[in-house]
């Protein structure tokens, strides 16, 4: 058995050891917003919250986040009632096939909770982990720094 | 797509079978002409009634487009896909506004082989054109049928009824909805040929931005993508692919698989290997203890990369005239002779190809992000050996793909896996390097360009010949599906025909659209090729612009004329001259490089010469220290046409430049003749955030009451071509053989 918090909530999970954290959430929590990419850490699509920071959820173990706070996009709002970066990434309509675009939320998240005023260089060299390939970089990078100008803290 | 006749054939009947259409099929006007024309369109499908707009003349009813009931209201269909560039939204638009309706009261699906009509594959920017157009004509056919209607119940004048949301409107304060109003009202007819005008500017929704409506979905973890599909008791598969194409399993130890925790079958046929689980973290350990366990035949050899470009000149191969006029040979006071290549490239999906299928009292579905639902469905039904009315395609969204990626080829692994579990829906996705190995690339191309000038700087002779291998690997038969080709017994592709001019296929944009007397243009299409490759986004219109811009350059150098005057100069397409003269003055053209090792480009093209004009205008500079490539700025104008949806155009136009950027400058395929090397992002690098352009400004020219020209593909020969032009500036030297900088200009071999 492995305890996992996700989103502020206690889920025991009956799971193999091994397991990386991306199965864990999408097939046991059923959680749809990581995605898999590549299953190496090149592509971000898998990106989630683990305490303060990002982690490409398709190479930590699940048991390796149990005891920590693992938050993914789900976590930040819904559809009806987005968070701010959803919400701006909605404005800007910051997607094409938008398959990325979970991750990519995640990972801003984790700047904009640990930077209060990143430059756009900051927010280029902080989001170069994760690929689009649609090309949509420049409404991602736009809503960013919509939510960065706002000052409300995502 | 020139399919065979007998394969046409299929397609007509399974369709007729399918829907209610086959009744009074023979009864209605032009149904004769139905069955003496056998015009077969490039996404394949069949043309029934050539005077009809857009779709409508290969899916005539009005009732295959919409339909209005007591349970369901009002539902639209299109028989396109969402492929992530916002078709989706813009159609429903094009419907909602000419039925008069809000977007949001209709029920509006997408292609599913059950439901509607067939409009062969979402493809070739042909959406808005085919699609869109068919909605618009239909929708406001519809509507003058129910205005109809209500004018016979209350027997007041046709011309004195109005609609407003869904209701029609009468004198002395009279209503009735669309759903009474439908009473009465045939709409299993055939479309005519005119539809009821509505003048542009009285357009609400038609040229006004709508937000998408997947994306509030797609940003906070909405079951968005076929990947997301959970059904009940749904297992998980992964296939275990041989090391390359040719290769035959000698053994495995199937028993080692199959005691693993949570394996219930290593399905095996031939060399065809798939594992089933009840967990896909356990299908995917079975998957990798299979690639351990598994022995293989050496299977065909790959070529070595270095020599690729002299191959294709020496592989089995076809001759197509393309263009033959004036006098081509005769000799030029100015000229310019080149070759240019370009590598294998990948469409490279951020997610891996995936699939849900489940064969389930004799039927077997199969959801899946194909382009195409229709001529997937043949081949599988083929494949698997089921009548084609007992396999039915459903389109879920999936990651973009960009043409033809591993999507039919991961719906045939699914429906191949269901059928051994009959009873259970399964799952199956590629892992990231089987997307990466297996995928139909981009073809490796070669063009020699010989382009004379008179005195007087006016082209005077445009002489090319072009290598390629196909790019339209389309599914015709069910040897088109990889997979097949492992089985016991396996499929056999069928033969490779390019799509035929205006269109074109590898020599799609070859001619240039520049005003030129004599020209000579070959393609040699080489048939029997080191690698798959298929359909990506603007086939070969992406070196072939690249090519023409480059020489318009070199040509507006040896005139000793601006390259944007020079291009005017030798063009009299009115549409054409507006974008490069808009796009040329939005950027302050002619403005001088800003010092050494910066460049300026300026490129233009129509799309298939038929399609959406785009002109556009980028600078770079080049790191000395690092060889990396700068974008500073692009500019770039476009005309599509009427424009449905002004964000979205410029959505798709922003995506177009990044991702040809990405190409242009960093993409190829890796390979020796050991094997595919690119197998995942290290080995197949593509632009990241820190390569952005700095400034990217998009002009939209609308084209009020002009036909929908598509805005999907026009960017990518543009802006790999002014991003060329930019660079050979940049670097002092003319850059012909792409990618362009991949390790830093200066450190190319």
């Amino acid at each position: 058995m492995i305890t996992l918090n996700v989103n502020g909530k206690d889920h025991q999970l009956d799971i193999d050891p091994d397991m990386p954290l991306l199965y864990a959430l999408r097939n046991h929590l059923e959680l749809n917003g990581a995605k898999y990419g590549c299953g190496l850490g090149q592509c971000g699509a898998c990106t989630v919250m683990v305490g303060d920071k990002p982690v490409f959820s398709c190479l930590v173990p699940a048991a390796a986040a149990s005891g920590k706070t693992v938050r993914t996009v789900e976590g930040l709002g819904s559809a009806d009632k987005p968070g701010p970066l959803q919400a701006a990434f909605i404005d800007a309509q910051a997607a094409q096939c938008g398959y990325c675009i979970a991750g990519m939320i995640m990972r801003a998240q984790a700047l904009i909770e640990t930077v209060p005023h990143p430059s756009d260089e900051q927010i280029r060299e902080h989001m170069a982990p994760n690929l689009c390939r649609c090309g949509t970089h420049m409404r991602i990078f736009s809503a960013i720094k919509a939510v960065v100008a706002s000052g409300v803290k995502a | 797509m020139k399919n065979r006749h007998d394969e046409v054939d299929q397609g007509r009947r399974a369709f007729l079978i399918n829907g209610a259409l086959v009744v009074g099929f023979a009864m209605v006007p032009g149904a004769g002409r139905a069955f003496a024309d056998t015009e077969v369109d490039t996404l394949g499908t069949q043309v029934l009634a050539p005077d009809l707009p857009g779709s409508l003349r290969t899916n005539p009813f009005l009732d295959a487009w919409i339909r209005i009931d007591e349970k369901d209201g009002i539902t639209v269909y299109t028989g396109k896909v969402e492929l992530g560039t916002g078709v989706k939204t813009a159609l429903l638009q094009v419907a909602a506004e000419r039925l008069e309706v809000t977007p949001q009261s209709i029920r509006f699906l997408t292609a599913d082989t059950a439901l509607t009509p067939n409009e062969g594959y979402t493809a070739g920017s042909h959406t808005m054109f085919d699609s869109g157009t068919a909605l618009f004509n239909a929708a406001a056919q519809v509507r003058q049928l129910l205005l109809e209607s209500a004018a016979r119940q209350w027997g007041q004048p046709v011309d004195t009824l109005s609609t407003r949301d869904g209701n029609v409107l009468g004198r002395e304060g009279r209503s009735m909805t669309y759903v009474q109003a439908v009473a009465g009202v045939q709409l299993h007819r055939y479309a005519s040929a005119d539809s009821p005008k509505k003048s542009p500017e009285h357009f609400t929704l038609i040229g006004h931005s709508m937000p998408r409506l997947d994306i509030p979905g797609k940003v906070s973890g909405g079951a968005s993508y076929v990947q997301d599909m959970r059904l009940p008791g749904m297992l998980h598969a992964r296939v275990i692919r041989p090391p390359r194409r040719g290769s035959q399993l000698l053994e495995i130890d199937q028993a080692v698989i199959e005691q693993m925790n949570g394996v219930l079958k290593l399905v095996r046929d031939g060399s065809y290997l798939a594992v089933v689980a009840k967990d896909e973290w356990q299908a995917i350990k079975a998957m990798r203890k299979g690639y351990e366990v598994a022995r293989w035949s050496d299977g065909n050899p790959l070529p070595d990369a270095r020599n690729i470009h002299q191959l294709l000149t020496e592989l089995p191969s076809r001759r197509y005239p393309i263009t033959s006029k004036g006098t081509p040979d005769a000799p030029a006071p100015h000229g310019w002779k080149t070759k240019v290549t370009k590598q294998y490239l990948m469409h490279g999906s951020i997610g891996p190809s995936c699939s849900v299928a489940w064969f389930k009292d004799g039927v077997l579905t199969v959801w899946t992000h194909t382009q195409g639902v229709y001529p997937l469905r043949a081949g599988i039904a083929e494949m698997v050996g089921l009548p084609v009315q007992q396999v039915r395609c459903i389109h879920v969204e999936g990651s973009g793909c960009y043409g033809h990626n591993g999507a039919d080829d991961a719906a045939a692994d699914a429906a191949l896996i269901a059928m051994a579990m009959p009873g259970q829906p399964v799952r199956l996705q590629w892992m990231r390097e089987q997307e990466n190995l297996w995928e139909p690339y981009s073809s490796a191309m070669r063009v020699e360009l010989d382009v004379g000038m008179d005195g007087s700087g006016r082209l005077q002779h445009w002489n090319t010949e072009l290598w390629t291998t196909p790019h339209n690997e389309r599914i015709v038969n069910a040897g088109r599906l990889m997979p097949s080709w492992l089985l016991a017994r396996p499929f056999t592709p069928s033969p490779s025909v390019p799509i035929a001019q205006p269109e074109g296929d590898g020599d799609r944009n070859v001619v240039p659209l520049y005003d030129v007397a004599s020209s000579r243009i070959n393609m040699t299409f080489v048939t029997q090729m080191p690698f798959r490759t298929s359909a990506m986004r603007s086939l070969g219109a992406h070196i072939n612009v690249f090519s023409i811009e480059s020489a318009m350059d070199q040509m507006a150098a040896q005139a000793g004329v601006d390259p944007v005057q020079f291009r005017l100069q030798n063009l009299s397409d009115p549409r054409a001259r507006a974008v490069i003269e808009h796009t040329a003055k939005a950027f302050g053209w002619p403005q001088k490089a800003p010092g050494p090792g910066s460049g300026i480009g300026f490129a233009f093209a129509r799309y298939k010469n038929i399609m959406g004009y785009c002109a556009i205008a980028v600078q770079v500079h080049v790191q000395r220290q690092t060889g990396e490539v700068m974008i500073d700025r692009v500019v770039t104008a476009v005309d599509v046409g009427q424009i449905v949806t002004p964000d979205g155009l410029r959505n798709q136009v922003e995506g177009g430049i990044v991702q040809s950027a990405s190409w242009t400058l960093y993409e190829q395929v890796d390979y020796d003749p050991q094997g595919v090397r690119s197998y995942d992002w290290s080995g197949y690098p593509i632009i990241r955030f820190p390569a952005l352009p700095r400034q990217v400004e998009v002009e939209l020219i609308d084209q009020p009451g002009q036909p929908f020209l598509g805005a999907a593909e026009i960017v990518q020969g543009p802006m790999a071509a002014a991003l060329g032009n930019a660079l050979s500036q940049a670097v002092g030297r003319r850059l012909v053989d792409l990618p362009l900088a991949r390790r830093g200009w200066q450190l190319r071999e």
